[in-house]
């Protein structure tokens, strides 16, 4: 099983236990132990606040690397849309689509237009459905992995419809394989990613057994190629690439494609776990639908684009204005393929949550108050100095023996100093007794 | 021995910024200690509509928490302005709540009977001017 892949990992040669990861970590998964960093894998969402923090690059991203691909007869490029918003030139996304057989792809294939049957599919989901749920987004990874450990309670929740990237490396097989008469192992599809978490939904596709899609390169990684090849190449005779579809890259660009206007679009992990709480509480009442993601600009604001998350959202909404309005998708024929269950995903995603404290019960009770007792002994300031995220955090560690309450400076400070008062008096009483007329 | 842990959260009237934060507590605490997540979400409504009222009609109060092996008991204790007919209360649909806490997606009169639809022991005491008290029991298998 490959459960435990993570999208990310520290390079220990590089790392030196700089604490910024272990910082912003919105899931406190890591901890800094000998002055490296370790990721704890089971608390990792993948969301790759590390990645852009880290003053050392050592958080790597665990994307593929172009010998992968080299036991295909055929690949085709899949870039997300992300990359249509990454050129300061004026190039169309058609025109980036053709750049990529100028440097080594046979084919590249647009995932907007997948974007929007996907949209028109979520509509028709939203529509045709009597429960009186909320439904939230599964596009994001990170967005479903953070259910899967925190909020097992909203895993029905997450609406089950394949996302953009699996329809369109389906759609762009199915085609290929025909054309080309090869088969399905010997194509093979590469999404160009605006951040690490793809790699989760690829290895490890939620509901699913295996993903069409046999790698992905990052956005920063194929950037210079591409630039160059888009430099030197005519783009007339690009493809047009059309639709609502173009904006699914910014905030709002799921939601605002649906007729529903019970809606609502979230964007940032922290943002993201206050309406959990807020849903799991039952607080958010007559909301279809919740439009997620783990990235406070949206997908624009991925840790592998090279352009701001500002400029980029400022070009998607210019390529919405010029080729949004023109349908990509018949809707009657998607609404067809809707009826043969083109989209929708079956089958249950699992919950992963962390390991509780103790499995026993009782001695989870026990263990949980010596945590609070430990914890009001702590300085409660959160410096990190012990290696661990916050106060609340390290004693946890300490109660689950991965850490030790001398870790902590100011305990270990106290501790030196009540020795050192023991020591003066012990060192006194002798120096009474033996020297008692000597001054200095 | 029957290990019980207990904490005591403080709320605030009319502090509707932080209203909701002490269900979240709550819900954390019980992950941690292994609970499980269908339990975790009965207590997770019960606590916030207890919560939520506190916070809109009393002046404060107090929400404590005793977790042994076998159950959760939440008590809800508030200084505020009590409750004149109980059985009313808890009629669903029936609130007392202003046009603005309506406003803000309160008062849908739902509050005690969903604490109550929550809870699988449920008591309830309160005298006017003085605050109402709240008992729930969740068994945890």
């Amino acid at each position: 099983m490959q459960n435990d892949f993570r999208s990310i990992k520290i390079d220990r040669e590089k790392c030196q236990g700089r604490m910024a990861c272990m910082r912003i970590c919105p899931t406190q998964a890591i901890r800094v132990r000998n002055r490296k960093a370790t990721l704890l894998n089971d608390r990792c969402i993948d969301c790759g606040m590390c990645v852009r923090v880290c003053p050392n690059n050592a958080v790597v991203p665990q994307t593929s690397s172009f010998s992968d691909f080299t036991r295909f007869k055929y690949t085709i490029a899949l870039p997300s849309p992300v990359l249509y918003s990454q050129f300061r030139g004026e190039f169309t996304p058609g025109a980036i689509l053709n750049a990529f057989k100028k440097i080594g792809f046979d084919d590249a294939y647009d995932v907007a237009c997948a974007s929007e049957a996907v949209s028109i599919a979520i509509q028709e989901f939203l529509d045709n459905s009597t429960l009186n749920q909320t439904y939230i987004s599964p596009f994001c990874p990170v967005i479903v992995r953070l259910i899967q450990i925190r909020y097992p309670n909203l895993l029905e929740n997450l609406i089950p419809i394949d996302s953009p990237m699996e329809i369109a490396a389906r759609e762009a097989k199915n085609l290929k394989m025909k054309e080309t008469g090869l088969n399905a192992k010997e194509i093979g599809v590469i999404y160009i990613t605006p951040c690490p978490a793809k790699m989760i939904a690829i290895k490890n596709p939620p509901r699913k057994k295996y993903s069409f899609v046999d790698g992905a390169i990052s956005i920063a990684q194929i950037y210079p190629n591409l630039l160059q090849a888009l430099n030197q190449q005519d783009t007339v005779g690009a493809k047009e690439v059309k639709g609502i579809g173009l904006g699914w890259p910014i905030l709002g660009g799921q939601v605002s494609t649906l007729r529903a206007h019970d809606t609502i679009a979230i964007a940032g992990i922290m943002e993201v776990i206050r309406i959990f709480e807020d849903l799991e509480n039952g607080k958010l009442k007559n909301i279809k639908y919740i439009e997620c993601h783990s990235c406070s600009t949206a997908c624009v604001g991925g840790s592998l684009n090279v352009e701001n998350p500002y400029m980029s959202r400022n070009r998607v909404i210019k390529l919405l204005e010029k080729y949004g309005n023109t349908p990509c998708q018949d809707r009657d024929y998607v609404k067809n393929l809707i009826q043969k269950n083109f989209f929708s995903l079956p089958g249950k995603i699992d919950a992963t949550p962390i390991a509780p404290i103790d499995s026993d019960i009782s001695q989870a009770l026990k263990k949980m108050q010596e945590k609070v007792t430990i914890y009001e002994k702590l300085p409660k300031i959160d410096c990190g100095a012990c290696g661990s995220p916050d106060c609340n955090t390290f004693a946890e560690d300490i109660i689950t023996n991965n850490a030790e309450i001398e870790d902590c400076i100011f305990v270990a400070m106290k501790k030196f100093e009540n020795l050192s008062v023991e020591l003066i008096d012990i060192v006194k009483k002798h120096s009474n007794k033996i020297y008692r007329n000597i001054n200095i | 021995m029957n290990e019980v842990f207990s904490q005591t959260y403080e709320i605030r009237g009319n502090d509707f910024q932080n209203a909701g934060k002490v269900s979240t507590d709550i819900k954390t605490l019980l992950k941690q200690l292994g609970i499980r997540p269908e339990i975790i979400r009965k207590v997770a409504i019960a606590c916030y509509e207890a919560e939520m009222n506190i916070v809109m009609y009393a002046k404060i109060g107090t929400m404590r928490m005793d977790i042994d092996t076998e159950k959760i008991k939440i008590t809800v204790s508030d200084q505020g302005p009590g409750i004149a007919d109980i059985e009313l209360a808890m009629t669903e649909g029936y609130s007392t709540a202003t046009q603005e806490m309506r406003e803000m997606g309160f008062g849908a009169g739902m509050g005690l009977p969903n604490i109550k639809k929550n809870s699988d022991e449920f008591k309830i005491e309160s005298t006017l001017g003085i605050g109402t008290k709240l008992e729930i029991t969740i068994f945890i298998n």
